[in-house]
């Protein structure tokens, strides 16, 4: 079986399984109800207000920079990091690149640094910090491995061993277009393209639900207005 | 019974977070509710055969009725920022009191029986057979909890350990683990109207005898008038404020408030009690039961409005859960908020210019403020965000010449709890309750050190409790906790604005 049949079938499975995954939790999460309201205060009385503190908490991790510096600062570095390497490898994904991809993408190959280094700090913590370590479990290491493999063998590929960039590009859109091109066979290639198929596959799974969650979470979400506005759940209306 | 030995935790000159000690609070539970105390709330007596099962399914039940529930146990990523949030972790440094460690007592359970990744592969993700040993974790550890909800201050996702542990309790009580101090006050309450099993007699009793002492303290009949049909206000508060100190000395300034300012008031006998513990254990339908009993009240006598006094839960489940639990209050006047607090009727009528305060009346005092946890992370008060850390100050201030606050991360919505809410107000949990109270204590001593601060003022019965209680265990004097409504009685001119 050839390497472009494999990793078309993975990558196939994979993005099936994160967007049903995902949307089955949104579903689950938004069509259970919150019976109480419960925002923790001082929070917001209008529902722009609570637009203004959910993307504050996603932006800015506002909450996380009240509790821990040294946390906020390597979670942050590598979320955003994160947030500019995929935006930069929309260009694979497109034939001719929006103008505002071509404009990042010199941040977003360094941002791959960044990201790796905000997971190391992420990793270390784990180790030195004897409260953290306490609640880590093999999974949470697991995770910031992956990611560490996914962020090394992409660099890996941009600054050391260099990939058919061309020959990936049209793997990738074939696959989008369901026109099948070969997958330049490279190591570094398939150890990224895997390790991101795995992190798609297991985020629906996994504490990676932090991403969905967070917009659902009812102390970020609610609006306080409880004396203003009745606020009953349809199972509480069956005790009326 | 003899008071298990401890070791009342040192004062730092700084704040230290403690090294973790794993399991040195595993011997701290609460006496277990007898079938008496469970069964008028609807919950087996005693341990059921099958408990497993039942927890399970009740466990699944609350993922499908709190999105609360549901999101937290999913969303958790183990970062850490609550880990040195809680002030009984601060106090104990016991791990499993740090909030994430607290959450994964039940998380392990919940990934072990509902999530593909439990099921397959429990090692992998920590996740764990619900076993005896695990139930009587929760049954320690849930009751080491005040639900203070401090950690969900500082959560990137808002997760809120209080759901958790509330959760945690409903599932208890449903297989037959109740605690004795809370469930059996919710039955008292059934039986008798309030907390303290305080019959209407004595009530009235008690009543004509505060009446009698403000009298002759003040020269003015000031009326602590009961069950006064087509009053105005009708006023709930915690039956504590009846006779214990310092919080007596709060229901005597509300009364002075409404003498001052021409209000016509009255308590109910038949809800002669504002705290709902309905919520310490996690349980809608006794919360909601014991809620309905204001509303009658207030139906009953034809009152206009609903005043909560100083009690920080009672505010909240008034707050935010009485217009979903017994409402709607549309028979009441729409021209003010429903409920409404004490402190915004009282700040309401300073700056109309309605009352006459001389704050030199409490000179004595040096006076700072507890944020209390519910009032402060759960409610608000007047009509902006942060409403509830302005107003109980503005009227301090009014009422006092010296008023002084605690360190920025020890106040508003970072507060410390006083380490006896959430139903942990018991003699049994005294080791708890002191511990627990270190790090309120440490900001305390930084002003006592700094600025002389002689007077704790509180607006929360179990706050009042607590301190009374723990202080002396600090060397701080037990007096030293107060109510702010003391400050506004002691300041409050009476007979200048008839």
């Amino acid at each position: 079986m050839s390497v472009t049949l494999a990793y078309s079938i993975l990558f196939y499975v994979a993005t099936v399984t994160l967007v049903a995954g995902l949307a089955y939790r949104i579903y689950t999460y938004a069509k259970t109800p919150a019976p109480l309201k419960i925002a923790t205060t001082p929070a917001p009385t209008t529902r722009a207000g609570v637009a203004y503190r959910l993307a504050r908490e996603v932006v800015l991790f506002e909450s996380l920079f009240k509790a821990t510096k040294w946390t906020w600062l390597f979670g942050w570095a590598f979320h955003f990091g994160m947030l500019l390497v995929l935006l930069r490898h929309l260009r694979y994904f497109t034939d001719t690149p929006w103008f505002w991809v071509n404009l990042i993408q010199p941040f977003g190959i360094y941002a791959g640094f960044v990201m790796l280094l905000g997971l190391f700090g992420l990793w270390a913590r784990r180790f030195l910090v004897d409260r953290v370590r306490y609640i880590s479990s093999p999974s949470d290491h697991l995770m910031l491995l992956l990611l560490i493999g996914i962020a090394a063998s992409g660099l890996l590929m941009k600054f050391v061993s260099h990939t058919d960039i061309v020959g990936v590009k049209n793997f990738a859109i074939g696959l989008m277009e369901f026109n099948f091109q070969p997958m330049p066979e490279s190591p570094i290639l398939m150890v990224h393209l895997g390790l991101v198929a795995v992190l798609m596959i297991i985020f629906p799974f996994s504490k990676l639900l932090h991403a969905a969650g967070v917009f659902f979470s009812p102390t970020r979400n609610q609006v306080d207005n409880p004396r203003e506005v009745r606020h009953v759940a349809d199972w509480a209306k069956d005790a009326e | 019974m003899a008071a298990a030995k401890f070791d009342t935790p040192e004062l730092k000159d700084i704040p230290v977070i403690p090294a973790i000690q794993e399991g040195v609070m595993a011997h701290s539970s609460p006496f277990i509710a007898k079938p008496e105390h469970q069964e008028p709330l609807g919950f087996p007596g005693e341990l059921v055969d099958n408990w497993q099962q039942v927890a399970l399914d009740k466990m699944e039940d609350l993922t499908h009725k709190y999105r609360s529930f549901k999101v937290y146990l999913d969303s958790c990523v183990k970062c850490g920022a609550c880990t040195d949030k809680c002030h009984y972790f601060l106090g104990t440094a016991d791990p499993k009191n740090m909030p994430v460690a607290r959450q994964d007592l039940l998380r392990k359970v919940y990934r072990r029986y509902f999530t593909l990744a439990g099921k397959f592969f429990p090692k992998l993700v920590g996740a764990v057979d619900l076993t005896k040993e695990v139930l009587d974790d929760w049954y320690s550890y849930f009751h080491q909890c005040s639900q203070c909800r401090r950690c969900s201050v500082f959560c990137p996702y808002g997760i809120d350990t209080a759901e958790i542990s509330m959760a945690a309790r409903e599932i208890l009580d449903t297989v037959g683990v109740g605690q004795k101090y809370c469930n059996e006050i919710i039955a008292k309450l059934y039986k008798i109207g309030n907390n303290l099993g305080l019959p209407e007699p004595a009530l009235v009793d008690t009543l004509e005898g505060l009446e009698e002492d403000v009298e002759e303290e003040t020269g003015v009949a000031v009326k602590y008038p009961v069950d006064i049909e087509g009053a105005d206000v009708l006023v709930v508060t915690p039956s504590a404020d009846f006779f214990a100190e310092p919080h007596i000395d709060g229901l005597i300034g509300y009364g002075k408030v409404f003498h001052q300012a021409g209000i016509n008031w009255t308590l109910s006998s038949y809800a002669s009690e504002a705290a709902n513990f309905g919520m310490f254990i996690g349980s809608y339908d006794n919360m909601k039961q014991v809620a309905l009993r204001i509303r009658k009240a207030a139906l009953d006598l034809g009152v206009k409005r609903i005043v909560v006094g100083e009690c920080g839960h009672a505010w909240r489940v008034a707050y935010s859960f009485w217009n979903t639990l017994a409402g709607p209050f549309d028979f009441l006047d729409p021209n003010y908020p429903v409920p409404q607090h004490i402190i915004e009727v009282t700040h309401d009528l300073i700056k109309r210019g309605a009352l006459n305060l001389d704050p030199s009346a409490n000179d004595e005092h040096r006076v700072t403020f507890h944020d209390s946890c519910n009032v402060a992370r759960a409610t608000r008060m007047g009509n902006m965000p942060g409403g509830q850390f302005i107003l109980p100050r503005e009227v301090i201030k009014a009422s006092v010449n010296h008023f002084y606050d605690m360190a920025p991360e020890t106040i508003h919505e970072n507060t410390f709890c006083c380490g006896g809410g959430g139903g942990l107000l018991t003699d049994d949990l005294m080791e708890l309750r002191v511990k627990g109270a270190m790090p309120r204590m440490q900001a305390l001593d930084e002003l006592v050190r700094e600025h002389d601060v002689n007077y704790l003022a509180a607006i929360c019965a179990i706050c009042k409790s607590q301190f009374t209680k723990t202080l002396p265990y600090y060397n701080f004097p037990m007096d030293m906790i107060g109510s702010v409504h003391g400050l506004v009685s002691n300041a409050i001119q009476l007979g200048t604005k008839e």
